[in-house]
């Protein structure tokens, strides 16, 4: 099981799931917060769950307000480091810059992307918690 | 986990709307042995804030809440309650550090935010303390003429340019300061030259042009401001020109190396470029150039100042130029222009900026000229046989921390050292310790030094140095080393690492 769960871990770093924001979480982690690096991550994903809908509202109503975009992609971005969510916070960037140029397209496609990165991770970090039990 | 030393129980506020970021900080700052209050809302931390008016020591804010701007937040936890604030983004886009900067943050902290970061956030709390108690005693850094003698302390080369740089900003510092300061007993109305009120003035001058033909009267004129008087404008004026040429001067030689190297020496250390005790990099100024360093770094580089002079001997003051922030001219230059700076708010009764940017002017700056004029209270007082809060005071990062400081290491130093932190309780109560001290600092500002234990624990080789200096002939040996040294480090550096050791070192001011 342990080797199970190193492994795991060991992709999401490979993969760059993770950064090391995420180690820093586990070194956080006490005998005070025995669990702290899953309770950061639920709250992560409870939180950046609302984001994501908040986002595909304003996407879907169709009329880009770029700025309200980029502000709630920010917090997004923000939420991600928490975590180290190393390939969110990518999509999370260029979204940004997409919503900089004003490029709507590009902003539909990145969001896409980036829904599917947080949801492999989330995946992903589900089996390792599992994992780690 | 790092060690350091950190006050326990430095009471923290935490403002941020991302529930996991509040989370996690709130361990963090846990780890660090501070009292945590975690607060969701600007709003609800402004009411946590006026409601416990001494329930906090320091504040730490996102940028971005819904409820209201982080800057608002900022402005007025700043005005109305005069504590230090922290602001944090995970954005480090250099307009918005310096919009942190401007409205009074005393660091801007991107995220992710590393424990380092937050372990030496006491340092701006002290820097605070400080900076209120020299406020209190401002008449002892009226020596005007200081200003001028200062290069009589300076050496050659690498120092002079520090030394000017840093005149020139005790200069600008006292610029802002009370410029009718000088005499106490005189009934003037003070006038506070606030950062807004400077850049009006400043604007003023730049708009009738040659600042040689601006007279006072018609900069009052331009400046717009009723309660001010041609008289303050005159004063003020003379001082500026002042600063003007003698800047003029500095903008030739160029920012000593070692700053320079502060500035762009990434790859020598990546612990300084993400960590936070740097204060090569860690200036403010570090934001002014950020062309030449990435956003990120500069931006998390914390404003934090080199140490104090409290514990500076004297001797060492023109070396210890070193750990001022690397300011070159060229930098200040730029800053002059302060138009470029949007003035956020209209003219208002002057209010001193106690954060204002160049506020966060190294301390040492402020007493390098103490020392040279009539010893000031905190400067004599605070004299290096001071060990203990030095150690207090640096935070240890990977090496140990020796204090070397002046020639009074004797050898019952290490025990004295123990039995004083021994007998401190574990929170922070801010208290002065007794022995090992000449003469009582009576300044409102306690501070204790705890974990002293913890503090020698680290250092594998710390006693082994205090050996060394009790036992030998304590005095020629500390006026060989190289200044920089006395901020502690458990090797002898070279040159070439210099800047390293400064960055390992405890800034505050």
């Amino acid at each position: 099981m342990q080797r199970q769960v190193a492994l795991i871990k060991q992709s999401l770093f490979d993969q760059g799931y993770l950064d090391e924001q995420f180690i820093e979480l586990e070194e956080l982690q006490d005998d005070a917060n025995p669990n702290f690096v899953e309770e950061v991550a639920t709250l992560y994903f409870k939180d950046s769950a609302r984001l994501i809908s908040n986002i595909e509202q304003a996407l879907e109503r169709g009329s880009f307000d770029f700025n309200r975009l980029d502000n709630y992609m920010h917090q997004f971005k923000g939420s991600s480091t928490s975590i180290g969510a190393s390939k969110v916070k990518t999509e999370c960037t260029m979204f940004r810059e997409y919503c900089r140029v004003g490029n709507a397209e590009g902003c539909l496609r990145t969001f896409k992307q980036l829904k599917k990165e947080h949801a492999t991770l989330r995946k992903k970090l589900e089996q390792y918690f599992q994992a780690s039990k | 986990m790092e060690k350091g030393f950190s006050p326990v129980g430095l009471r923290v506020l935490v403002v941020d709307d991302d529930p996991t970021w509040l989370k996690i900080l709130e361990k963090m700052l846990k780890k660090c042995s501070y009292e945590v209050t975690t607060c969701g809302l600007a709003r609800e931390a402004l009411r946590l804030l006026r409601e416990r008016k001494d329930g906090f020591d320091i504040v730490i804010s996102d940028v971005n809440m819904p409820d209201m701007d982080g800057f608002k937040l900022l402005e007025h936890v700043g005005l109305e309650l005069d504590l230090p604030v922290i602001m944090m983004s995970v954005d480090g886009e250099t307009s918005r550090v310096m919009k942190g900067v401007q409205h009074g943050a005393c660091d801007y902290l991107l995220k992710p935010i590393r424990m380092k970061e937050l372990k030496i956030i006491w340092q701006h709390v002290l820097r605070k303390k400080l900076q209120e108690v020299r406020d209190i005693e401002g008449c002892c850094y009226d020596g005007g003429a200081d200003w001028f003698t200062q290069g009589q302390f300076l050496g050659g080369g690498e120092d002079v340019s520090f030394g000017k740089k840093r005149k020139d900003f005790d200069f600008e510092k006292k610029l802002f300061q009370d410029e009718s300061d000088q005499s106490s007993s005189s009934k003037k109305a003070r006038v506070v030259w606030s950062y807004e009120l400077h850049q009006k003035f400043v604007n003023a001058v730049n708009q009738i042009g040659c600042d040689h033909k601006a007279g006072p009267k018609k900069i009052l004129d331009l400046m717009n401001i009723p309660w001010l008087t041609r008289e303050n404008v005159a004063s003020h004026l003379q001082k500026y020109r002042l600063y003007l040429s003698r800047l003029e001067k500095g903008k030739e030689i160029k920012c000593y190396s070692g700053g320079v190297k502060n500035m762009d020496s990434p790859p020598k250390d990546a612990e300084i470029n993400s960590g936070h005790q740097s204060p090569g990099k860690s200036s403010s100024y570090a934001f002014l150039k950020a062309t030449e360093t990435d956003p990120k770094q500069l931006a998390s580089a914390s404003v934090s100042d080199p140490t104090s002079d409290i514990h500076m001997p004297q001797k060492a003051k023109k070396t210890r130029i070193g750990f001022d922030p690397p300011i070159s001219s060229g930098v200040f230059g730029s800053l002059l222009p302060w138009n470029d700076v949007p003035d956020p708010l209209e003219s208002k009764p002057p209010i001193l900026y106690e954060n204002s940017f160049l506020q966060q002017q190294p301390l040492p700056s402020q007493s390098s000229y103490v020392a040279n004029s009539a010893p000031s209270l905190m400067q004599e007082e605070m004299k290096p046989s001071y060990v203990n809060p030095d150690e207090f005071l640096m935070p240890q990062n990977k090496n140990s921390t020796v204090i070397l400081q002046d020639m009074d290491l004797s050898a019952p130093f290490s025990s004295n050292a123990t039995s004083n932190t021994e007998s401190i309780p574990g929170s922070l109560n801010w208290e002065l310790p007794e022995a090992h001290h000449s003469g009582s600092l009576d300044t409102d500002l306690d501070f204790t030094w705890l974990h002293g234990e913890h503090f020698f624990a680290n250092s594998g080789l710390q006693n082994f140095q205090f050996q060394d200096y009790s036992n030998s002939s304590s005095t020629s040996l500390l006026s060989e080393l190289p200044p920089h040294l006395w901020y502690g480090n458990d090797r002898l550096p070279d040159p070439d690492e210099y800047t390293l050791m400064v960055d390992q070192g405890l800034f505050i001011s």
